[in-house]
């Protein structure tokens, strides 16, 4: 069993919504090794998009421990996140979320900037631009782009400065169920070939199944 | 673009003032130059740069004209003639045409009626009149007898009998100006003349008198500037704001985006005032260009009252305002955005 690169124990999220505090969280545990692809599947207001929010840094947690690439993320300022999102968490999200006035290839060129990465033509990364199938689209705006190519860019962005995680939050939401399997499949390529961990959130049970192991959310808590 | 334009306005606002002050006082210095003189003599308690009035007696005149080392002498008078800075000048054709070489008649001729009025190349344009129309001015109408090449002391001009009876001033003049038989007699002329009339004469070389026409010695003139200065740095600073602020509310999920990224705040504003340099910086640029836009305009509808100069040495003044302001109205919304909520910034539709 390799060490664990997220380790979560009694995580607590409370929101204040207007004059009331919601609880989002409520004592999660959670453990992930190194090199592990898993699937986090729940209803919608379970609690897996503040778990995806808090362990890529988005959100600091209200109570509990969330070590992440060894960072104890309670412990963390609002730079601090900052800083664990520049170097060691890749998002990829439902709505692709390039942005727009850029080619492909500046959306992924952005992502090395901002983490100040000048090696990111290495030849792992041609290779994962390979895998990706977008080297010949990488001169294009995401509008013209389809839906699968525009989510494959937002992965090659991803994973552009070999973050220690990536984030997917229901990579697939957004896709046909062709453009749904091959980034599935790809995502799978990443974590098999390269040995990227990945934590995806879905709601689709046959998405989730790509995943090696698949942790169910409910009512703010992990009920397998 | 729209707010480069906005920006560009007041830039043009401020090069097109300044360039007005400098263009009036610039035309007028030509004008003072182009009467050959070489001393004026005013009356006590006027400025040398006041317009109207005829408080000195015409009967220094020829004693003047007897002066050690004065070769001429001449009186004219100045009277407003309601306008916009015009000034009708009544002149001693003869004297003056000896002192300043004689006007260059671009239509008709001198004087000949008792109705006649002589006016330069500019006051023709701007009232699109030619020798032989008929002008309004002083209440009554005038025959336009020539039209002249300007440069020569005024705009406007009447035989000196004339506009002294008509004003009341008679046997009284403004001015005398003074042609010395060599230049490095002047100052000896003046003080000689300053000993005789009394220190309370305002006596000078003419080119003392054009070097003290300045913005400066406009009364009220560098206050007026200052405050419309500061108008145009309200709206620069105002409108940068405002479409910085548009600006951050439409780009919040990108903003979202780059904070997901791993961007710092730092990171996030850099950006915002970049483009804020960037507009600061296109606004100059366009504000520079409109202000040759204005001087054309201004060409054609009102070359004599409002003659604007090109003052390249404001570039860089007006530059750093625009500059200055859009960065400041860039700082407030690049804050916002830089404090931006990730999740809520990613999830804003």
């Amino acid at each position: 069993m390799n060490r664990s690169i997220i380790s979560v124990h009694g995580l607590r999220k409370v929101y204040r919504v207007g004059k009331v505090d919601v609880e989002a969280l409520r004592g999660v545990d959670l453990e992930v090794p190194e090199g592990e692809f898993l699937s986090v599947v729940g209803p919608s207001g379970s609690g897996k998009s503040t778990l995806f929010h808090i362990i890529g840094g988005l959100t600091p947690p209200t109570a509990g421990t969330v070590q992440v690439a060894g960072q104890d993320l309670a412990k963390l300022t609002d730079s601090g996140r900052t800083k664990l999102r520049k170097t060691s968490v890749g998002f990829v999200f439902q709505k692709f979320n390039l942005l727009p006035n850029l080619t492909a290839a500046d959306n992924i060129e952005v992502s090395r900037f901002i983490s100040g990465n000048s090696n990111g033509n290495d030849a792992q990364f041609q290779k994962t631009l390979e895998m990706l199938g977008i080297a010949q689209r990488l001169d294009h705006k995401p509008s013209e782009l389809s839906g699968g190519e525009q989510q494959r860019v937002a992965i090659a962005r991803a994973v552009v400065n070999r973050p220690a995680i990536l984030l997917a939050d229901e990579p697939t939401g957004n896709l046909d169920t062709e453009n749904s399997q091959a980034v599935l499949s790809l995502l799978r390529d990443l974590n098999k070939r390269l040995g990227q961990t990945i934590l995806m959130i879905t709601h689709n049970p046959e998405a989730a199944d790509f995943g090696d192991r698949t942790v169910h959310m409910r009512d703010g808590r992990i009920s397998v | 673009m729209l707010s480069i334009l906005l920006i560009g306005v007041p830039v043009t606002l401020i090069l097109t003032l300044v360039g007005l002050s400098q263009g009036i006082i610039d035309e007028s210095a030509k004008r003072s130059r182009g009467v050959g003189a070489d001393v004026i003599v005013r009356a006590p308690g006027t400025t040398m740069l006041s317009f109207s009035g005829a408080p000195l007696p015409e009967a220094l005149v020829p004693m003047l004209a007897k002066w050690p080392h004065v070769k001429l002498a001449t009186g004219t008078v100045n009277h407003g003639a309601g306008g916009m800075l015009e000034i009708v000048t009544g002149i001693d054709v003869d004297a003056f045409n000896k002192m300043s070489g004689g006007f260059t008649f671009l239509e008709g001729h001198t004087f000949e009626r008792p109705d006649d009025i002589v006016i330069d190349q500019y006051y023709a344009q701007q009232r699109k009149v030619h020798a032989g129309d008929t002008t309004q001015l002083l209440n009554r109408p005038w025959h336009v007898a020539g039209v002249v090449a300007p440069g020569k002391l005024s705009r406007i001009f009447l035989p000196i009998g004339i506009l002294q009876e008509l004003t009341a001033n008679r046997n009284r003049i403004s001015q005398i100006y003074l042609k010395v038989d060599d230049p490095k007699n002047i100052p000896e002329v003046v003080s000689s003349l300053k000993a005789k009339l009394g220190d309370e004469y305002p006596i000078m070389p003419m080119e003392q008198l054009i070097s003290l026409t300045s913005v400066d010695n406009v009364p009220g003139l560098r206050p007026f500037i200052n405050v419309i200065v500061g108008i145009a740095v309200v709206i620069a600073f105002a409108v940068v704001c405002l479409s910085m602020y548009m600006a951050v509310l439409q780009r919040t999920r990108e903003i979202g985006i780059l904070k997901s990224l791993g961007a710092s705040k730092w990171f996030i504003l850099q950006i915002i005032l970049a483009e804020a340099l960037f507009l600061g910086f296109g606004g100059t640029v366009l504000g520079i260009v409109l202000s040759f836009g204005t001087r054309a305009l201004l060409a054609v509808f009102v070359p004599a009252s409002l003659p604007q100069a090109i003052v390249p040495g404001w570039w860089p003044i007006a530059g750093l305002i625009a500059v200055g302001a859009a960065l400041l109205g860039g700082l407030y919304p690049g804050l916002t955005a830089a404090r931006q909520d990730p999740i809520e910034a990613l999830a804003y539709e």
